[in-house]
């Protein structure tokens, strides 16, 4: 487990770059973090950003795609729009959760 | 199985156990991946349910409607009730050629076959014997799936049998998944990858599947790739039971949230949920249900006795995985330790090798199908350990990846 200066804040983070404190995040982290993987927040982009927040926060684990469109209601092909290529990594990464567990 | 163990455990006079099941057909599993190049006849895979089940176990027949887990009662669709002090749902999962666009359409059976069940593993053996040579895509459409290791083993035994055709050099195979390698786990991926490699058998990976496109016969992803095919065989999204669902007691797929360790139900503590049917972070595979029960038999003692449960199952699996020519690999592996080369199940002896093709582990594989109806389903004790065991594993590869 590594540290790491994000907006002068200092946040833990694993090899791979994603955060693994769920309280070290805000907002601004997490427009830097969609900045350094080249994606430009909008509101749909935060509306799906904080679903999967509060998502791991009642379920404790980062939600699968299928479960961001139908409980948080924004279609597969849009989360593809929104976060291009790799969707389920981009958007946890900006949400500062583990990488998703792709299953066993 | 958990109902004959729990018969043998539990007071006559003080338990009933009823289970409630579809029809008097128990299929054993694993031996759809076999039918299809007809080392299996269909026959073989099917025994009569009731005579599997302790006599001392009313089977109903009968499809279920819902659970009312405020009335403890479960309703069948012909009308009937059966109540209950405690519920194990063990309705597994399904797999959904429905929930793709296109799956199901005009090339379903033509051309689009799956392995999942016993009708579509019998189909799909028609098939291929009529397939002289062409591109054939082999599709994982999202995990989780029951036995995550079936279409690589798929994949190696469709190589081997083309070849045994003489028509290998005509078949242009590509394995096609949502993963971003041959598996899950790093250093699983890693040997699987390059037994893929080594048979031919191009990877499309990161491959989220949007639609079967009839016209094309082609796959489309939802980033746009195209993978064209004249063979598809898929695995399609896995669900649990529908009425999981009507019951509201399940997630986005129908499977049940339980607790990871003692797999009780998060919403109701006289709800328990064994096997694939649940969300455990686990493989949904045979052995992690058969060693998930060991476990949770005795948590059952506890919990009807009001004491505590104590036992933590630890998502322990293993699977053989065949790669054809009469050879097979094995791993072995839990929520924490992924599968790890190494010797099982005596540390060190082995006979079997963990991660390596060899013919002892094609023999293990060969043989497991006595082992299920003998050991497994009667519920008599296996001589291998329910939790997973690190001695002897090569604990030291994870941190070098």
């Amino acid at each position: 487990m590594a540290t790491t200066t994000i907006n002068g804040q200092e946040v833990t983070v694993d090899d791979e770059g994603f955060m693994t404190n769920y309280d070290q995040w805000n907002e601004e982290i997490g427009k830097s973090l969609a900045a350094a993987i080249g994606v430009d927040m909008t509101d749909e982009h935060w509306k799906v950003i904080h679903f999967l927040r509060d998502d791991f926060k009642a379920q404790g684990v980062t939600p699968t795609i299928r479960r961001v469109s139908t409980a948080g209601g924004v279609d597969t092909k849009r989360l593809f729009t929104l976060f291009p290529k790799k969707p389920a990594k981009k958007m946890a990464y900006i949400a500062g959760l583990p990488k998703p567990a792709g299953c066993v | 199985m958990a109902a004959n163990k729990l018969r043998r455990k539990l007071a006559p006079n003080e338990w009933e156990i009823t289970v409630v099941d579809a029809d008097d057909n128990h299929r054993y599993q694993p031996g759809y991946l076999f039918i299809p190049f007809g080392t299996y006849k269909p026959t073989q895979v099917t025994k009569s349910r009731r005579k599997a089940l302790n006599k001392d176990v009313p089977l109903v027949y009968g499809e279920i409607d819902k659970v009312l887990p405020e009335e403890n009662a479960v309703l069948l669709t012909d009308g009937r009730r059966l109540d209950y002090d405690v519920l194990i749902i063990a309705s597994g999962v399904s797999p959904r050629p429905d929930q793709t666009d296109g799956m199901t359409g005009e090339e379903w059976g033509k051309s689009v076959f799956e392995f999942y069940t016993y009708d579509g593993s019998v189909a799909l053996s028609k098939a291929l014997a009529n397939f002289d040579g062409g591109r054939l895509a082999i599709n994982i459409v999202e995990m989780p799936i029951k036995c995550p290791v079936a279409p690589l083993e798929f994949a190696f035994l469709a190589d081997s049998y083309f070849k045994d055709r003489g028509i290998r050099d005509k078949v242009e195979m590509t394995y096609v998944t949502p993963l971003p390698g041959a598996f899950t786990k790093p250093i699983a991926a890693e040997a699987f990858g390059n037994t893929l490699e080594e048979k031919g058998i191009s990877v499309e990976a990161d491959f989220m599947l949007m639609e079967v496109d009839n016209e094309k016969k082609a796959l489309v992803s939802y980033d746009e790739r195209e993978v064209p095919f004249d063979l598809l065989v898929t695995i399609p999204l896995n669900m649990g039971a529908d009425f999981v669902a009507r019951s509201g007691l399940g997630n986005e797929i129908n499977l049940v949230p339980v607790d990871k360790f003692t797999q009780q139900s998060k919403q109701f503590d006289n709800i328990f949920a064994l096997g694939d049917a649940n969300d455990i972070p686990a493989s949904k595979a045979g052995s992690v249900a058969h060693f998930e029960i060991d476990i949770f038999v005795d948590n059952f003692m506890q919990y009807i006795a009001d004491k505590p449960m104590s036992h933590k199952f630890d998502g322990h699996a293993n699977c053989f995985i065949e790669t054809g020519a009469g050879k097979a690999m094995l791993i072995d592996f839990n929520y924490d330790y992924e599968p790890l080369p190494g010797k099982y199940p005596v540390a060190g002896v082995g006979p079997m090798s963990l991660l390596k093709q060899t013919r002892i582990n094609h023999l293990g594989k060969m043989a497991f199908k006595w082992v299920y109806w003998n050991v497994l389903v009667p519920g008599r004790p296996m001589p291998v350990g329910a939790l997973m065991s690190t001695t002897g594993k090569r604990t030291d590869l994870i941190d070098s990846k």
